[in-house]
């Protein structure tokens, strides 16, 4: 049903406690707009991802709403602060029931 | 006051808006025939009274003051469809005093809403980049929500050579 594809994001291994630290997130995702056309003129149905989370041992830090505008395989750059060794969980959700995750261990010295 | 401007300015233009929805009404029907990506069912693009509508929608009637926001976007962008956006936020990200969401918004695109962002404390700086859908050359606004509620903007101006689908 969904073409939620796979998750990738970049974490630094390791990071300093306090250090503010640079996360790279994409999903593989047509996000399709909506608004296009195929060869025979008939419209593509819309299919986009709508929500996007990532939580740092079970707080929540970011949270994105996305809509048709954001470009097709969506990508979110933004940053956190090394509090402590722990787990960060990525989320995507898409407007078909499709979920996407994706975890990264961080440690915090 | 840039971001009081780009309404302003939407209004003013509304009729050159209008002229660009009929003539892209009578391509979409031309293009039907080779399939080409053009629009048939809704407009081109949105109209800026879109945008004031969205604007309103989501912030009310407070004020958005130009300020404490940087937006960077390419000047020109040859395809529309994946336009490198990065939104940073002046503020020192402490609990007193910190970004609460970054919205961003499209003039003249389909819908105006492109994204938006949650943030607090925890992120240590107010930045958050992301690749976007741009419709056509139009103005670009991002809009942050700080802790005590103020909001604060940036407006930056794309021109788009080749039109996105989106």
């Amino acid at each position: 049903m969904s073409r939620m594809g796979k998750a990738r994001v970049r974490v630094p291994e390791r990071a300093a406690r306090g250090e503010i630290v640079e996360i790279r997130t994409m999903v593989d995702h047509p996000h399709e707009s909506g608004f296009r056309h195929d060869d025979m003129g008939r419209p593509i149905p819309r299919h986009i991802v709508e929500s996007f989370t990532c939580s740092y041992n079970g707080r929540e830090i970011f949270r994105a709403r996305l809509h048709p505008a954001v470009s097709t395989n969506p990508y979110f750059m933004f940053y956190a602060v090394a509090t402590e060794t722990g787990e960060l969980v990525f989320t995507w959700t898409d407007d078909q029931g499709g979920v996407a995750t994706q975890t990264a261990k961080i440690e915090v010295t | 006051m840039r971001s009081l401007d780009i309404t302003k300015k939407g209004i003013h233009d509304i009729h050159g808006i209008l002229d660009i929805h009929f003539a892209s009404r009578r391509r979409a029907l031309s293009a039907l025939a080779v399939g080409a990506c053009l629009l048939v069912v809704r407009p081109a693009t949105a109209t800026p009274d879109e945008l004031i509508v969205a604007l309103r929608e989501t912030f009310g009637e407070r004020p958005i003051r130009p300020g404490k926001v940087k937006l960077d976007l390419p000047r020109l962008a040859e395809s529309g469809n994946v336009v490198p956006v990065t939104v940073s936020v002046d503020s020192p990200m402490t609990e007193r005093d910190y970004v609460k969401s970054i919205h961003l918004f499209a003039e003249k695109n389909n819908l105006p809403r492109i994204f938006e962002v949650q943030l607090g404390p925890y992120n240590g700086k107010a930045v958050v980049s992301s690749r976007v859908r741009l419709a056509i050359t139009q103005q670009v606004l991002a809009v942050a929500v700080l802790g005590d509620d103020t909001l604060w903007s940036a407006a930056a101006e794309i021109e788009v050579t080749v039109s996105s689908c989106g």
